[in-house]
């Protein structure tokens, strides 16, 4: 029989507990042993970002972590960004707007990698966001409304628009490293 | 394209870390951030029977700088940041410390301007978020920069298994394709990056067909002058051999000279015909590698040179 | 009537749900005692099967069963072959095979499926396939192209005695005539390769037969629903009614989702009714590369016969077309070259021939664009040979050449896919060229480069500094057009009704897989009902709502469905407007439908909900009066009497560096015709999608294969998709031409945003480069192979023709390092 381990973990702020292989990766973990299917998979090596989460406020690819890696840890999945059933994300709302998605299967990876880049990053250039944007592929849109989506959201965030849940999601403890610390490299996760 | 299975286990200390390795060995693979050992696991071209997963070692994951006029092998001084502009100031990295955090470290920007240059290359954000410099290193992909920027910069690393530790210079730890000097049982553990000296200049160039793949060709340079004349150079390739490829010809031609425009394509041209040895895939054939690496390196030589006359590097 | 939302861009009823993670996809699909299944592929491209032993699957823990193709029994047959030949074509030879469920005797292309295993996890079932042991013994393979048909080849289906899928030729007019009469005759070569769709979502299936209700449900990610419930209804002798497909949402289509049966729906439909368990796959990255089909190299030989002022006098093509292993789709993707080659020209004699080959590849079948870009690349290509010999200017040569609005409908006189013949029915295509010209700066470019070049036209080595931009790279510029029959048969349905809450709701048969049907449709029947389109509950592709239809193809969504929806809609209009005066009380004609409601002009007071409406013509007691029906609902179909002509220009400006050879795209420019516009938003959306596709075919995806069938880059870290940072911002402008074939006078869209780029990036890099006689007559590009081209054209070589593509580093004798280290990386 193979090895079982618990996992302990928070997505989304609900607190869960499973009993899992270790070889489950994070990917099928979220989707099927906690229903979260918001989150996808499109290639399972890295490549295409569908799969993006954060853990503990990082973007990081889902299908290149184990379940077992995440116990203890804070993970925020598609599920998690909008405040409630009425609202969405201001980012999520942007994309609407902007026409940022046609399958939609990329979009929820998309938005992960966008909202800690918009946190770091509050005003991008083009450049940058397409920069940003290249860990991300998308098969339908061309990537043009997902620019524009992005800067139409830091455009609402630079208005004053920027509600508490973006911050929510994405401010986690922002591991600038000074020079003069044991430990400035980021804990590992 | 799911893993095999394997038993999993997380040491929370570099000793604990260093047992287990010793107890399971061959049969063990550590995980550092998994960016290259976990696609390879999901096509199952890896299937190691234990996983040690290295995430939880809190004590590998750091940037410290250190005073070079100390001998190095002395505990890491902490330097207050931006204290080093006088002195010149060396690096230690521990193992775990990803790439990201590299990226964002003022320290590295500071006192390590090549190393910084390089690691936008590396894949995408998502990817140098877990992504670490040791795994980097120990996975030793030669398309892969951080294996030609420590060689280029001639760290030290440090390796730790049971029986103790040794240092290894970056030059003598590459073995050729995917291959280390890392044994069964050993554990890479620190990354030190002595300063460059003064009036050293710098380049980091790459061709990678998009925004985050891995090389085509790629080269770090540095060269120190003194008024015109070239007291020092170096360059290391990636992408056109085994692993990272100095290219002791065309640096031996650039010592002792003025750098000038003859000597920089000569310089280039050797590099490309005698220093490296590249292979056909299916994304550049090796004359076109060639061509690049030539290009690469002038370019690279022309800004390095550029750099140290103007004081903008080390 | 007042259309107020047809037009419109507004934004999508389907997005909240994506954007949440919401939206039901395939994968998401978690039934009780659900198991999964993994296949065992070949690993070889051609190869005899002389045993297969699965008894170590069987002992792994999780492995529930496995099966090889000899317990299939009588459901090991040939998949149906779903666009027989034209029986329209005269000349035309055609050899049928199509795909089996599981290879038996012999596997033809790597990846083909050997044997399953099913299991209760994917992780089980994989750890089960690497426990079975085929025994293959391999065979030479059939890859090239040339060597395929050549005498003594390898066959690929042995009984056939010749790898020839199809030869077929056409011909209009009298080439062999007017020939002799040109003034200038160009011949040339030109390779055409295309990719994989990679949509991002891979394929899957989810099976369950309920055996008390007697119902089998099918989820899958295809885009053709309905055929393909008839299809597994008849296979597995099953009433109709009893089989349930849904194709929920989509994560991208482009083509290849079309194509049924996959040998993985079978199996897995097989093994929910065997077991009467639901049964799941979801194809990975790796499998989409082989499992999933794709379109591959044509060969062209074209020879141009042109006047003296660069008008077209005769064109004569034979070509030859890679179909793959088994060819399902056989004619769909040859016969689109064949009739998109003429594009928006006046081509008074044709003569087109072409011989597709049975290769040991994955199977071709039709991916966005379906052949038409090998067309268009062939008569843009020799266009701009044309203009370089009599020295026009390329944007010049194609309006000499224009069919001009008097001469439509024009008849091509040659059969298209849709076995009709090939007739435009309507275009005018100079304004957009004029647009596209000015939009992208055309004379400005031309002039600032001849001022910067100063009397200088002889070296290409000082145009470096010599460029506008003097940042050391070299900027050329290019302008194509193109036409794209699109929104074929043969029909489609559409069911709209109101229910007593009010609600709209519109049923149709065909899936969708991004085109946001669910908003276009949702406006066509909101202007008709007076509701907001976001009050129109849309239902696609699920057979028990809609049952009849045939898929989404061709470019085919918007035109044939949405028209089908306009006279459903108009019919339950008619519906309201009727009962509405006898309940109001107010002549038919003095009635205002709009905001949910219905009202008598100039006097809103009086007037009736949709929904009190929908419960009138719905009553408990009393009768429905004979001859009228209850309810506020209507079905109605479309079928087109044949396709209708999209057409465009795309213009671009490309810099390339001349030492790397690494080329950025700095402008592009689309000027389109797809008749009337339902969604700008969408539209656009659509046309920016693919331009990147084209991109992608045009310089950054190949499907290498070795010499023994090998795919040298099944991943996406060699598989090259185009990222943000790869496609550039595309500005787009509209010339509408509405179709007269259709009443919302809508034109297809879904490819054009594809199909002329790799030509458009051939001419512009040409003329980037600008060196003398140096022609760019392949696709894909690659900075690597842009440097073999320019190095054999310095060295004398002659490049682009077939020599210069023994170069390709495929063909080095070193083995391809892969990024993913064999056994992993242990020392
Ligand atoms: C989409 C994508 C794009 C990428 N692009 C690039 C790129 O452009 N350039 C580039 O350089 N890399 C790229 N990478 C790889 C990435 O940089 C990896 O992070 C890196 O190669 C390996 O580091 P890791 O920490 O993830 O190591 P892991 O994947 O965890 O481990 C890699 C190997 O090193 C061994 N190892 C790890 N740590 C140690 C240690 N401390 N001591 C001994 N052995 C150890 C492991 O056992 C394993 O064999 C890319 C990856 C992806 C998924
Ligand atoms: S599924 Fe994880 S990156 Fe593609
Ligand atoms: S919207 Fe379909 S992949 Fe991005």
């Amino acid at each position: 029989m193979h090895q079982r381990l618990t996992v302990n973990l928070v997505v989304n702020g609900e607190t869960y507990e499973r009993d899992v292989e270790p070889r489950i990766l994070l990917s099928d973990f979220l989707r099927h042993d906690l229903g979260l299917t918001g989150t996808h998979v499109g290639c399972e090596h890295g490549v295409c970002g569908a799969c993006t989460v954060l853990v503990e406020g990082e973007a990081v690819r889902s299908c290149l972590m184990f379940a077992v890696q995440v116990d203890g840890r804070q993970v925020t999945t598609v599920e998690g960004l909008a405040p409630n059933a009425e609202e969405l994300h201001p980012l999520q709302e942007a994309f609407w707007e902007s026409h940022g998605l046609q399958c939609g299967f990329c979009t929820p990876g998309i938005l992960l990698s966008m909202v800690p880049f918009l946190e770091s990053n509050p005003d991008p250039s083009e450049k940058e966001i397409r920069e940003a944007l290249s860990g991300n592929l998308c098969r339908c849109t061309g990537y043009q409304n997902i620019v524009d989506a992005v800067q139409r959201a830091a455009a609402g965030q630079a208005a004053g628009g920027a509600t508490p849940e973006a911050a929510d999601v994405a401010d986690e403890p922002s591991r600038r490293d000074g020079g003069d610390e044991a430990t400035a490299g980021e804990v590992p996760a | 394209m799911k893993p095999a299975p394997f038993e999993y286990k997380a040491p929370a200390t570099t000793d604990e870390a260093v047992d287990l390795l010793a107890e399971h060995g061959w049969d063990a693979k550590l995980l550092a951030g998994g960016q290259s050992l976990v696609p390879a696991m999901n096509f199952r071209l890896a299937q190691p029977a234990v996983l040690l997963d290295l995430n939880r070692i809190d004590e590998l994951a750091y940037i410290r700088t250190v005073d070079s006029a100390e001998e190095t092998g002395s505990t890491g001084s902490n330097v207050a940041e931006g204290d080093g502009g006088g002195g010149a100031v060396g690096l230690r990295i521990g193992a775990m410390t990803r790439q990201a955090a590299l990226e964002r470290s003022a320290a590295i920007a500071a006192h390590s301007p090549l190393l910084a240059a390089a690691l936008p290359y590396i894949g995408h954000p998502q990817i140098r978020n877990r992504g670490t410099i040791g795994g980097s290193i120990a996975h030793a992909d030669p398309a892969a920069e951080l294996p030609a920027i420590v060689v280029a910069l001639d760290a030290e690393l440090t390796i730790r298994n049971s029986e103790g530790e040794r240092r290894v210079a970056a030059a003598e730890f590459f073995q050729g394709l995917f291959s280390t000097a890392l044994g069964p049982n050993d554990l890479l553990i620190e990354v030190d990056i002595p300063a460059l000296p003064a009036g050293t200049g710098w380049s980091f160039q790459e061709v990678a067909r998009r925004h985050g793949d891995y090389a085509l060709v790629g080269v770090a340079a540095t060269v120190r002058l003194a008024g015109d004349v070239c007291e020092a150079a170096r360059m290391v390739f990636l992408s056109v051999g085994g692993g990272p490829v100095i290219a002791s010809n065309a640096e031996a031609s650039l010592v002792g000279q003025p750098l000038d425009e003859r000597r920089i394509g000569e310089a280039a041209r050797l590099a490309a015909s005698e220093d490296i040895d590249p292979v056909n895939d299916i994304h550049a054939s090796v004359a076109y590698r060639r061509h690049l690496a030539e290009v690469l390196a002038r370019r690279a030589l022309h800004e390095a040179g550029a750099r140290a006359r103007s004081g903008a590097g080390a | 009537m007042t259309t107020r939302y047809f037009g419109e861009p507004i934004r999508r009823n389907e997005d909240p749900r994506l954007l949440r993670g919401e939206a039901l996809f395939v994968d998401d699909v978690q039934l009780p005692g659900m198991l999964h299944v993994a296949f065992v592929r070949s690993d070889f491209a051609h190869g005899r099967v002389n045993s297969i032993d699965v008894s170590g699957a069987l002992d792994v823990a999780g492995v529930v069963a496995a099966y090889t193709a000899g317990d299939l029994g009588d459901l090991w047959r040939p998949g149906p072959l779903l666009v027989p030949p034209p029986p329209t074509i005269e000349r035309l030879t055609f050899n049928e095979r199509t795909q089996v469920p599981l290879a038996k005797d012999k596997v033809r292309h790597v990846g083909e499926p050997l044997a399953v295993v099913l299991a209760e996890s994917r992780y089980a079932a994989e750890d089960g396939v690497g426990r079975i042991f085929a025994d293959i013994e391999p065979i030479d393979a059939v890859v090239d192209l040339e060597s395929a048909l050549a005498p003594g080849a390898p066959l690929v289906h042995d009984d056939l005695g010749t790898n020839l899928m199809a030869h077929v030729i056409q011909e209009k007019g009298d080439y062999a005539a007017v020939r002799d009469s040109a003034d200038l005759l160009i011949a040339r070569r030109l390779h055409y390769d295309r990719g994989t769709a990679a949509a991002m979502e891979n394929r899957g299936v989810v099976a369950d037969w309920e055996p008390r209700g007697r119902l089998l449900r099918v989820w899958d990610t295809t885009q053709a629903p309905i055929p393909l419930r008839n299809g597994l209804a008849a296979m597995f002798d099953l009433g109709q009614s009893e089989v349930q497909v849904i194709a929920p949402f989509i994560g991208g289509g482009f083509g290849p989702k079309i194509m049924m049966f996959y040998p993985e729906e079978v199996i897995v439909t097989w093994l929910a009714l065997k077991l009467a368990r639901p049964v799941k796959w979801i194809e990975d990255r790796r499998e989409n590369f082989f499992a999933t089909t794709q379109e591959r190299g044509q060969i062209h030989d074209a020879e141009f016969a042109f006047d003296k002022d660069g008008r077209i006098v005769g064109v004569h093509d034979v070509f030859m077309h890679d179909a793959g292993a088994y060819a399902p789709y056989p004619l769909t993707v040859p016969i689109n070259s064949s009739c998109t080659l003429l594009g928006p020209y006046r081509v008074l004699n044709y003569y087109t021939e072409f011989k597709a080959a049975f290769t040991n590849k994955p199977i071709v079948t039709p991916y966005r664009g379906a052949g038409r870009q090998h067309g268009v690349f062939v008569m843009e290509r020799m266009l701009d040979l044309a203009a370089r010999e009599l020295q026009l200017d390329p944007v010049e040569i194609r309006r000499r050449n224009f069919l001009v609005p008097e001469e439509f409908p024009h008849h091509h006189e040659i059969i298209f896919q849709d076995f009709k013949p090939l007739i435009y029915d309507s275009g005018d295509y100079e304004p957009a060229l004029d647009k596209a010209v000015e939009m992208i700066g055309y004379r400005e470019f031309r002039a600032a480069r001849a001022a910067a070049r100063d009397g200088d036209g002889d070296g290409d080595e000082k145009r470096a500094a010599d460029d506008p931009s003097a940042d050391g790279r070299l900027r050329g510029i290019g302008v194509v057009a193109y036409v794209e029959g699109t929104g074929i048969g043969p029909y489609e349905g559409a069911r709209v009704s109101i229910e007593p809450s009010g609600r709209v709701n519109l049923a149709t048969g065909i899936g969708t897989q991004g085109q946001g049907h669910q908003t276009s449709f949702a406006q066509i029947v909101a202007d008709q009902l007076g509701v907001h389109p976001s009050d129109v509950r849309v239902v696609t592709g699920d057979t028990r709502e809609f049952g009849w239809g045939t898929g989404t193809f061709a470019s085919r969504g918007a035109v044939v469905a949405g028209n089908a929806c306009q006279t459903a809609a108009e019919a339950v209009r008619a519906k309201v407007l009727e009962l509405a005066a006898e309940e109001l009380e107010v002549a038919q004609d003095d009635l205002v439908l709009e905001g949910g409601k219905v009202f008598a002009k100039g006097a809103p007071q009086i007037s009736i909900e949709l929904g009190e409406l929908a419960v009138k013509a719905n009553p408990l007691r009393g009768a429905v009066r004979h001859g009228t029906e209850p309810g506020l609902e209507a079905t109605s179909y479309f079928g087109p009497e044949s396709g209708t002509t999209a057409s465009g220009v795309h213009a671009m400006i490309v810099a390339v560096d001349p030492e790397t050879f690494m080329v950025e795209i700095e402008r592009y420019v689309v000027v389109h015709d797809c008749g009337r516009v339902i969604n700008p938003l969408i539209l656009e959306g659509q046309i920016v999608g693919g331009v990147a596709q084209g991109i992608g075919n045009a310089f950054y995806e190949q499907l290498v294969f070795d010499d023994q069938g090998q795919l040298l880059c099944p991943s996406f870290m060699d598989y090259l998709l185009p990222t943000a940072t790869d496609v550039p911002r595309i500005e787009t402008a509209h010339h509408e031409t509405p179709s007269p074939l259709n009443p919302l006078g809508i034109k297809g869209a879904g490819e054009a945003g594809a199909i002329p780029v790799a030509a458009l990036f051939a001419q512009a890099l040409e003329d980037a480069l600008g060196l003398e006689g140096f022609e760019l007559l392949e696709i894909p590009l690659s900075p690597n192979r842009l440097f073999e081209l320019v190095t054999a054209h310095r060295g004398g070589g002659q490049a682009g023709d077939g020599s210069a593509r023994e170069n390709h580093p495929a063909n080095g004798d070193t083995p391809v390092p892969e990024k993913y280290p064999p056994n992993g990386d242990t020392p």
